[in-house]
């Protein structure tokens, strides 16, 4: 069946693929995790905060981040980062930007949203005992979330953000419709220059597969042993 | 009736829930079995219709085999009611759909054949009103009358009863005894698992004592109540009828 | 912001002489709906078969429900997209591939398939969560009534797990609809697509995105309130879902 396939594209291309590709798609996923973290993060204390103006900002951004396919995300903020440069910069046109910071501003904008929505639940799930308990020790609100709260409630959805950043992880690969070359765009690329789809199409997935495998067995026996502890 | 010899059971390799249990429940018989929690009670009488595997021994249920690879479950499950301490009604169908489901799709009645069933027995439990509800409507005694008519509309030939009244408030556990009281009048068969002694007393005719997996006593209702051979059975029956 | 913005142009004729810019969008999102549609009907039912698997006492059958759900979770779904359009009709029989590149329409049989399937790896975790959130006893009453599994599953635990589940599924619905859009890379020109292409016609870029972010937010309120009211029309009474 793969008689007519050359399986040695892939061996030629490796450097190409993964010094190139690779870690393109790692560095997006772990700055986009972390940056979508700290951003969900402020974006929950907001929803949370109890004051409703700020809250319904806040539900409002989540909303409309997860009513959107990522895909149309992905053109908005290709089209739009160059004028909000400008904007910030107060150059007097649209400032150019990379590839790699206009897809990583929105991968950390549209994250946010969901990342907001676990921190949202973990920290709902900390009993009301725990920042009553440190008020009356004197600590201000600041201080009781940022010693108290959030610790607890980061430690309680670390195995959900874990699993989100798997999918984040996935999701980069739709950076492809900007034509750049992340791991899969770095496979396409040599797929269409060396007439090789099958093999590299193949090959790709196969190292997709194995990576999200790995992680979420990963983030499994995580799970497994903070219920032990618990 | 029902013959229980020698059943073993295990969970797991280092548990054994029940050990060597032997007994039997004659035609028309009325059988309390008590004891602590964790005892095994409950695991036996799931054992009587295979709702729980056992790994020896063998229970034999009106002449067929329970343990037996050949054996149709369905149908045999099927001739022997069962009613649950969480009564375990469908809470998505309506009281009388509760009790027509199994008599359609299981025995294969008609529709009208088995709505005419299941209103003559919700008549019987006095529920003829609440046929329409649904079972969150109803309270709990309400709730573990309809699942006694569930399991008669079946035209059982022996009911067994897993902790009836465990799960209701005080004030409802009368309502369904009462039932069951005249259902052992009538001359049903019955295996109950329960901690009321007065049910027992009032109509069993044997009572069965198990602890750690074991049958303790089996002893005529009238010898157990008077004289437990067993300092277990002993210190049981002075914990429960001390209130 | 020296952007020149001109919102009179989805009135404008679009240069593919297929009526107005809104016109295009609009088919775009006809295309969206249909293609969503489609592959959900898949999801649903591979995911619900594949549920169930998961859920069965046969431990064969949950390992294979347990690999399909890891076969289609971790591999990214332009990765499947690009699977099932451009390696398979070259790994099948020469005349089979040359049906499969020949036939019409094959990015959007191609999308609901890809998308259908990858979803339904989703489904399948919320309908084995759903029938897991059941109490153990519910299948035990079914079972006792002589049930079999398949009636079990299909008169007693599917109808209680599927009203369950039914917020979940709604926002994997929702997932679904978004991606659709990833189905622009193997050429189905959904709304996304469109919105692109009259971006690249128009040059108005904001205006086309605006007028897609639109319809998106559209879809997502009519599919919210819909599922809200089926919810409401299939809600037990009495019966309080999430306890």
């Amino acid at each position: 069946m793969f008689a007519n396939f050359d399986f040695d594209v892939i061996r030629r291309s490796l450097g190409y693929l993964f010094f190139d590709g690779m870690t393109f798609t790692l560095t997006l996923t772990g700055l986009g995790a972390l940056g979508g973290l700290i951003f969900g993060t402020l974006i929950a204390l907001m929803r949370l905060s109890g004051y409703r103006l700020l809250g319904r900002i806040a539900g409002l951004y989540v909303d409309l981040m997860r009513s959107l396919p990522l895909v149309l995300v992905i053109f908005w903020f290709y089209f739009l980062v160059p004028y909000i440069g400008q904007w910030v910069t107060g150059s007097s046109r649209p400032i150019r930007v990379g590839a790699f910071t206009s897809s990583l501003v929105t991968f950390i904008l549209f994250e946010a949203a969901y990342f907001s929505e676990i921190m949202r639940a973990g920290i709902q799930s900390i009993s009301k005992g725990q920042p009553a308990a440190a008020s009356a020790l004197g600590l201000t609100y600041a201080q009781s979330m940022r010693y108290v709260v959030l610790p607890q409630a980061f430690r309680n959805m670390l195995p959900v953000l874990l699993t989100q950043t798997i999918v984040l992880f996935q999701d980069t690969s739709l950076v492809y419709v900007l034509s750049i070359p992340d791991f899969l765009g770095a496979a396409s690329k040599v797929a269409q220059r060396d007439g090789r789809l099958v093999e590299m199409y193949l090959f790709a997935a196969v190292v997709y597969f194995a990576i999200s495998c790995f992680a979420s067995f990963g983030v499994r026996r995580l799970q497994a042993r903070i219920a032990i502890v618990r | 009736m029902i013959e229980i010899s020698h059943v073993d059971k295990w969970y797991g390799p280092s548990f054994q829930a029940l050990r060597d249990c032997t007994t039997s429940v004659a035609k028309g018989e009325v059988v309390v079995v008590c004891g602590p929690s964790g005892s095994g009670k409950s695991t036996l009488i799931k054992c009587v219709n295979a709702l729980e595997p056992f790994q020896a021994g063998e229970i034999i249920l009106d002449g067929i085999k329970v343990n037996d690879p050949k054996t149709d479950l369905p149908k045999l499950r099927a001739r022997v009611g069962m009613v649950f301490q969480h009564f375990e009604l469908f809470p998505h169908l309506k009281i009388i759909e509760n009790l027509c489901l199994a008599q359609e799709k299981v025995l294969g009645r008609s529709h009208d054949e088995a709505m005419a069933k299941a209103a003559k027995l919700l008549d019987r439990v006095g529920l003829k009103d609440h046929a329409r509800k649904y079972p969150a409507e109803l309270s709990g005694g309400q709730q573990q009358r309809v699942a006694i008519a569930r399991a008669l509309a079946m035209d059982p030939i022996a009911m067994l009863f897993d902790e009836p009244t465990s799960a209701l408030d005080p004030e409802m556990i009368s309502e369904v005894l009462d039932v069951m009281v005249d259902l052992a009048r009538e001359g049903m068969t019955m295996m109950v698992v329960t901690h009321e002694m007065g049910f027992a007393s009032k109509v069993a005719h044997r009572v069965i004592f198990m602890d750690q997996g074991e049958i303790v006593e089996d002893a005529l209702k009238t010898d157990f109540f008077g004289s437990p051979r067993s300092d277990r059975a002993q210190k049981f029956l002075s914990k429960i009828l001390s209130h | 912001m020296n952007y020149h913005w001109n919102w009179s142009i989805f009135f404008e004729p679009a240069p593919n002489g297929t009526g107005t810019y809104l016109d295009m969008l609009l088919s775009g999102l006809l295309l969206t709906i249909e293609t969503s549609l489609c592959a959900w009907i898949i999801a649903l039912v591979f995911g619900a078969v594949v549920g169930v698997m998961r859920t069965l006492p046969s431990k064969a059958a949950s390992r294979i429900g347990f690999a399909y759900v890891e076969f289609f979770r971790n591999m990214p779904l332009l990765v499947q997209l690009f699977i099932w359009f451009f390696v398979l009709p070259e790994i099948v029989p020469q005349d089979w591939g040359l049906w499969l590149k020949q036939m019409p329409h094959a990015p959007f049989y191609t999308a609901v398939i890809g998308i259908g399937l990858f979803m339904s790896a989703r489904v399948a975790e919320q309908t084995r969560a759903g029938v897991n959130s059941l109490p153990r006893g519910q299948k035990m009453a079914a079972t006792a009534l002589g049930l079999t599994t398949a009636q079990t599953y299909r008169y007693v635990l599917l109808p209680m797990a599927f009203r369950i589940i039914m917020p979940p599924l709604t926002s994997e619905f929702l997932s679904t609809i978004k991606n659709t859009s990833v189905a622009i890379t193997i050429g189905l020109i959904e709304l996304t697509g469109e919105a692109r292409a009259m971006q690249e016609f128009s040059f108005q870029v904001f205006e086309a995105f605006t007028g897609a972010t639109v319809l998106y937010l559209l879809i997502n309120i009519v599919v919210v309130v819909a599922m809200r009211f089926l919810e409401r029309s299939i809600a037990i009474p009495g019966y309080i879902t999430g306890k």
